[in-house]
C-alpha cells in the first residue's frame, strides 16, 4: 500500500470530478458518491475524508487535519487516506 | 433471514423499439410493441416512486432509449427526482440539439455501444448501414457537450481479434471509461451462441490484452472488463445477487429484479399499475423466490461461497437446464457444468450467421406471453 500512497502528491489539490455527486442519501441516511459507472456508498472513515475535499485544500492539509481531529500519529492516517484518494482518482470520481 | 436492503440502481427500459439489430441484444426473444410502452406519466410516477424507495441511479436503457419522443421530459423528471440519469445508448438518433435539451434536463453521463473497431465488421454487427459512422459522431457531441463519455463493446469471437485497435479507438473517441463486456448468454445471445462464444485460446488473449491496456492507459482510460462464465470455474454474483440491489422496469411497466428475468416461468412480475416499486420490491413473491439463500439446493447450500456469488445466475441456470432454482451451470461444483464444455465444443465446429433481433424472429412457441 506504501508504493500506491507514495504516487499522490502530497501538495495535490483535489475535487470532485464534474459529473461525480457526493450526496446524503435520506433513504439510507447516509453519504453516497454518484459518478458514471460507480456507485459507492463511503463508510464513516471514508466520509470524514471526503468531506474535507473541497477544491482548496491540499492532501497534505487533510491529512493533517485528520491526524489532529482523531489524536492519530500522521503516518497511520497518511496511509488510510492517500490509497484511498488515489483509488478514487484512478476511478476518475476524484480529480486534481 | 437477510434483511432487505433498498435497491441501488433502476434499470429504465423505456422501449425495445431500436435501430440496431444486434445479434446478442439483451432484450427478451419476445419483444414488446410501441403501443405497449408505459406513457409519460406512468413513467414519471415511477421515478418518483424509485427515489422514495432508495434507488440512486437510473439507467435510460432500451432497446433505444433515444426512440422515445418524450425521452427529454423523462430525463429532466427522474433528475429532479433525485435520480443520477444514465443514457445508455446507440448515439444513432443523437444531434446536437436534443443532447443540450438532455443537458440541461439534468443528464449526467452517457454510455455509447461500439460493436467493433472496423466500421463494415461493427456496421454487420449492429445490422445496420451506416452505424459506425454515426457512432463517432455520437461521442464526439458527447464529448463537446462536457458529459462523462463511457463506451461499451461487447466482446465475442467475430471482434475479439480487433480488441486492442478498439481500445485505443475508444481513447480516440474521447471516452474516460470504456466497458470490454464478453457476450452474457440469454435471449438473443443464447440463440447466436455458436456465432457468438470465443474460444479458450481468444478469452485468454483478450484478459492479457486488457490488462495491459489498462497499465498502458493508466490515467487516462478506465477499462471494466466482464468475463464470460462458459470458461468460468465459480460463477459470476450474477446482479450482486437476486432481488438485492437492482431493480428493472420493462418497456410495458413489469417490475422484474434483472433485464432477463421475465424468461423464468412460474413466477409473477407484477407491473407498476398493479403495485407501488416499495410493494414490489419488499413484499412480491417473484422478488422472494430466490432472495437471499433459502431458496438454495446443493451444492450452493452449504457451499462457503454461497454469501459472495448468490448461487450464480438464475436466468443461466434455467436457459440451460430448464430449471431456475438448480446451482448456475458455470459453477464447477454442479452437475450440469460439462453443459459448457458442450457448448463451447458446439461453438468451434462451426460459425452459423446471425440470427438478428427482430420482431419477426420471435418464436411462435413464445407468443404466448407478449402483453
Amino acid at each position: 500500500m506504501s508504493t500506491e500512497a507514495a504516487r499522490l502528491d502530497g501538495r495535490a489539490i483535489l475535487r470532485f470530478a464534474p459529473h461525480a455527486r457526493f450526496r446524503f442519501d435520506e433513504v439510507r441516511q447516509a453519504w453516497v458518491v454518484l459518478a458514471p459507472e460507480r456507485l459507492l456508498l463511503p463508510d464513516e472513515q471514508a466520509v470524514e475524508i471526503l468531506r474535507l475535499i473541497d477544491g482548496e485544500r491540499a492532501v497534505d492539509a487533510i491529512v493533517d487535519e485528520l491526524a489532529s481531529r482523531f489524536e492519530a500519529p500522521r503516518d497511520v492516517i497518511a496511509n488510510d487516506v492517500l490509497p484511498m484518494l488515489q483509488d478514487l482518482i484512478d476511478k476518475k470520481v476524484l480529480r486534481r | 433471514m437477510t434483511t432487505v436492503e433498498p435497491p441501488l440502481a433502476l434499470l429504465a427500459e423505456l422501449t425495445h423499439r431500436c435501430p440496431l439489430r444486434c445479434p446478442y441484444c439483451s432484450n427478451p426473444l419476445e419483444l414488446s410493441r410501441a403501443s405497449a410502452e408505459l406513457d409519460t406519466g406512468t413513467w414519471c410516477r415511477v421515478f418518483g416512486e424509485a427515489a422514495a424507495l432508495g434507488v440512486l441511479q437510473v439507467h435510460f436503457s432500451g432497446g433505444e432509449p433515444l426512440a422515445r419522443r418524450d425521452v427529454v421530459e423523462l430525463v429532466a423528471h427522474a433528475a429532479k427526482a433525485g435520480l443520477y440519469v444514465n443514457l445508455i445508448t446507440s448515439g444513432i438518433r443523437l444531434d446536437t440539439e436534443r443532447l443540450a435539451r438532455l443537458v440541461e434536463a439534468g443528464l449526467e453521463h452517457v454510455q455509447l455501444s461500439l460493436q467493433d473497431f472496423d466500421p463494415a465488421a461493427g456496421d454487420r454487427i449492429a445490422g445496420l448501414p451506416g452505424a459506425q459512422r454515426a457512432k463517432r459522431e455520437a461521442a464526439a457531441l458527447v464529448c463537446d457537450a462536457g458529459l462523462p463519455l463511457t463506451v461499451n463493446t461487447v466482446v465475442h469471437r467475430q471482434n475479439l481479434e480487433r480488441l486492442e485497435d478498439l481500445i485505443d479507438l475508444a481513447v480516440g473517441l474521447g471516452a474516460e471509461r470504456l466497458e470490454v463486456a464478453h457476450v452474457q448468454y440469454y435471449g438473443w445471445a443464447l440463440a447466436n451462441r455458436a456465432a457468438l462464444l470465443p474460444t479458450r485460446e481468444q478469452l485468454d488473449k483478450a484478459t492479457t490484452t486488457v490488462e495491459a491496456a489498462r497499465s498502458r492507459l493508466a490515467g487516462r482510460l478506465v477499462i471494466d472488463y466482464v468475463v464470460p462464465d462458459y470458461y468460468a470455474h465459480r460463477p459470476k454474483a450474477c446482479m450482486g445477487g437476486w432481488a438485492r440491489r437492482f431493480l428493472n422496469v420493462t418497456p410495458a411497466g413489469k417490475v422484474l429484479p434483472c433485464h432477463a428475468a421475465e424468461t423464468l416461468p412460474g413466477l409473477d412480475f407484477p407491473t407498476v399499475a398493479e403495485a407501488s416499486l416499495s410493494e414490489v420490491w419488499y413484499h412480491s413473491a417473484a422478488f422472494e423466490r430466490f432472495r437471499g439463500t433459502i431458496w438454495m439446493p446443493e451444492p450452493c447450500r452449504s457451499c462457503e461461497r454461497r454469501e459472495m456469488d448468490w448461487g450464480g445466475c438464475r436466468c443461466q441456470a434455467f436457459a440451460l437446464t430448464g430449471d431456475a432454482a438448480r446451482t448456475d451451470p458455470a459453477c464447477a461444483l454442479s452437475p450440469d457444468h460439462p453443459l459448457l464444455a458442450e457448448a463451447s465444443r458446439e461453438a468451434a465446429a462451426a460459425t452459423p450467421d446471425f440470427v438478428y433481433r427482430q420482431h419477426a424472429n420471435a418464436a411462435p412457441a413464445r407468443r404466448e406471453g407478449v402483453v
